[in-house]
């Protein structure tokens, strides 16, 4: 187990360290979410004064959906890292090393969940500066955070068990653009959920970015109803132990194929 | 199987899942300390082979030891005591020459000091010490290439696989490259696993070799032995004219003293006792045969000549069409 801890802390220092060297990467990854919320809450400001609309203004609404958007994006385009290493000889390398193989995965997710972290910062203190209001306060804004890290764990860990299955950029990237935006449009992230069609409210039941908006909204009332919210993040560390579980398991597939 | 092999495979088969048969039942035995070589065109299933000792992948069949330990009840512990320079490089491009050797070394379990120290001999004996701070997207060719061979030995492997380390070389680099491997197979007691699909290479480096055809070791011995086997000289006339049907190798069948006459192409190659000799008499029964000659060479017996008398097919032409 600690060879597991420190393997995976060494690979999540290379990752950081990579990403540290591209600045475009950079820039793009902390301007996106910036853009959505300035561009979400602009087109969809008028959502405030559809009756029964709770929130005082959308920004308050937007904002926790943009954080989890955000965490929900970087995870399922996590893959595309891993076809990088395929195709350059780095993961073969490392399988014919004692390293544990559950650092190849994990190593990555805790990439993915830093930046993750500060991506979300930048939503946050933007949001304020907007005008956004969280009665829940740090606690509220932690749960928030860490919810939405452990949903970009999840979905970052199916990412990268795919592109060790498909071994294609294309097929992750099709498989990304294919899950992502109905996952979160399937989802209270962007509308209340009373005020969506039933069937979708059904759905949304069943999938994780809701259960993250569900919990980081209800953690940031003024009286968050406790249970609701450790349920869900229970659900969502179930989730990711087993998506991690998967793509650890999809080395042995990978390793068979070639 | 015995125990002191370095390397020992024995009957491995694999076979893709879209039916390509990559091995059918090979198996070689590299004695500790010995550079042996895997030789046979692209596809023969040299690199099936070098994943499969190297526990990258899993044959379907068969057995194989890696240092005494079995590959496929014993994975981790063959890891600790190989070490791999794939075909592909593995370097990571992102990374400084210094970062991916240091990276490399913590995997294998070296820290602090000890790290350090390796770290730094290693790039200076590979000639990396300047470049070693660059980002290796930078690096040529050939400096990828020493980095993966340091990134391969840091942990002081027993066993060394080299998979085709000087394929997309420009020659003189792999001149170079053919010096530090055959510089790495006097030291240490290292045993190396060459596979290559070029003759001069293996022939070079390699103490003794297997050839490898459609997945099977066809031949086996020292560079030497495989050419003592065949008797005479190698006589190859380049033709005027494509043949195809064995009118050239009927003209011949009349001379005496040559035999093996085989025509691929416009290429026909013949054995006999005295190359010089023979000539004459080739060249005339050709124009007898009403058949064009263009040139006509006489060699002593090389690999290409063993590769030929095992699988029939000329090494050169196979690559050719691959």
């Amino acid at each position: 187990m600690s060879s597991t801890m420190t393997h995976s802390w060494f690979m999540t220092v290379r990752h950081l360290r990579n990403l540290a060297r591209q600045p475009w990467w950079i820039a793009i990854t902390l301007v996106q979410p910036v853009i959505w919320l300035l561009l979400f809450g602009a087109v969809f400001k008028a959502t405030a004064d559809i009756p029964g609309f709770a929130a005082d203004s959308y920004v308050d609404y937007l904002t926790p959906g943009i954080v989890v958007m955000t965490a929900a994006f970087a995870g399922g385009w996590a893959g595309m890292g891993v076809i990088e290493d395929l195709n350059r000889g780095v993961i073969d390398r490392f399988l014919v090393s004692p390293v544990a193989r559950q650092a190849l995965i994990s190593g990555r997710l805790v990439q993915l969940a830093i930046v993750s972290l500060i991506q979300s910062l930048i939503v946050i203190v933007l949001g304020l500066l907007v005008g956004a209001r969280f009665p829940g306060g740090l606690a509220g804004l932690g749960v928030l955070v860490a919810c939405s890290a452990l949903l970009g764990a999840s979905l970052g860990a199916l990412s990268n068990g795919m592109a060790l299955l498909a071994r294609k950029e294309e097929t992750v990237i099709a498989a990304s653009n294919f899950v992502l935006l109905p996952l979160t449009f399937l989802s209270s992230a962007f509308m209340q959920r009373d005020l969506m069609p039933g069937w979708i409210q059904t759905v949304a039941r069943y999938n994780p970015v809701e259960w993250t908006v569900q919990a980081g909204r209800e953690a940031l009332t003024a009286q968050p109803d406790w249970s609701l919210v450790l349920s869900r993040m229970g659900l969502l560390t179930g989730l990711a132990l087993v998506c991690t579980w998967l793509a650890t398991r999809a080395f042995r597939t990978y390793q068979r194929a070639i | 199987m015995q125990t002191s092999a370095a390397i020992e495979a024995r009957d491995l088969t694999k076979t893709y899942p879209k039916g390509v048969r990559a091995l059918d039942g090979l198996g070689f035995s590299v004695e500790a300390g010995t550079v042996f070589g895997l030789l046979g065109p692209n596809g023969a299933g040299k690199s099936t082979t070098v994943k499969i000792l190297t526990t990258l992948t899993r044959p379907d069949s068969g057995q194989a030891r890696v240092a005494g330990v079995d590959v496929l009840a014993n994975p981790d512990r063959v890891r600790r005591s190989i070490g791999l320079v794939a075909q592909r490089s593995g370097v990571d491009l992102e990374a400084t020459g210094r970062e991916n050797l240091t990276l490399q070394g913590q995997v294998y379990g070296l820290r602090g000091a000890e790290l350090r120290t390796r770290v730094e001999q290693l790039l200076e004996r590979f000639g990396l010490a300047e470049a070693a701070g660059r980002v290796t997207r930078g690096y040529s060719g050939g400096m990828q290439r020493r980095l993966d061979i340091a990134m391969g030995l840091i942990h002081r492997p027993r066993v060394l696989f080299l998979d085709e380390p000087t394929t997309g070389l420009d020659p003189e680099v792999r001149a170079d490259m053919w010096a530090e491997i055959a510089h790495l197979s006097g030291s240490e007691g290292l045993t190396i696993l060459l596979t290559t699909h070029y003759l001069e290479e293996a022939d070079r480096l390699a103490g003794r070799l297997a050839i490898v055809d459609h997945g099977r070791v066809v031949a086996e011995g020292s560079p030497d032995e495989l050419k003592g086997e065949l008797r005479g000289d190698a006589i190859q006339v380049e033709l005027g004219d494509p043949q195809a049907d064995g009118q050239a190798s009927a003209a011949l069948d009349r001379v005496p003293g040559v035999w093996e006459v085989t025509v691929e192409g416009r290429s026909l190659r013949a054995r006999t006792d005295n190359g010089s000799a023979a000539v004459p008499a080739v060249l005339q029964a050709l124009e007898a045969g009403g058949l064009r000659v263009a040139s006509v060479t006489i060699a002593r017996p090389s690999l290409d000549d063993v590769y030929l008398r095992h699988t029939g097919r000329s090494f050169t032409r196979t690559e050719e069409k691959v």
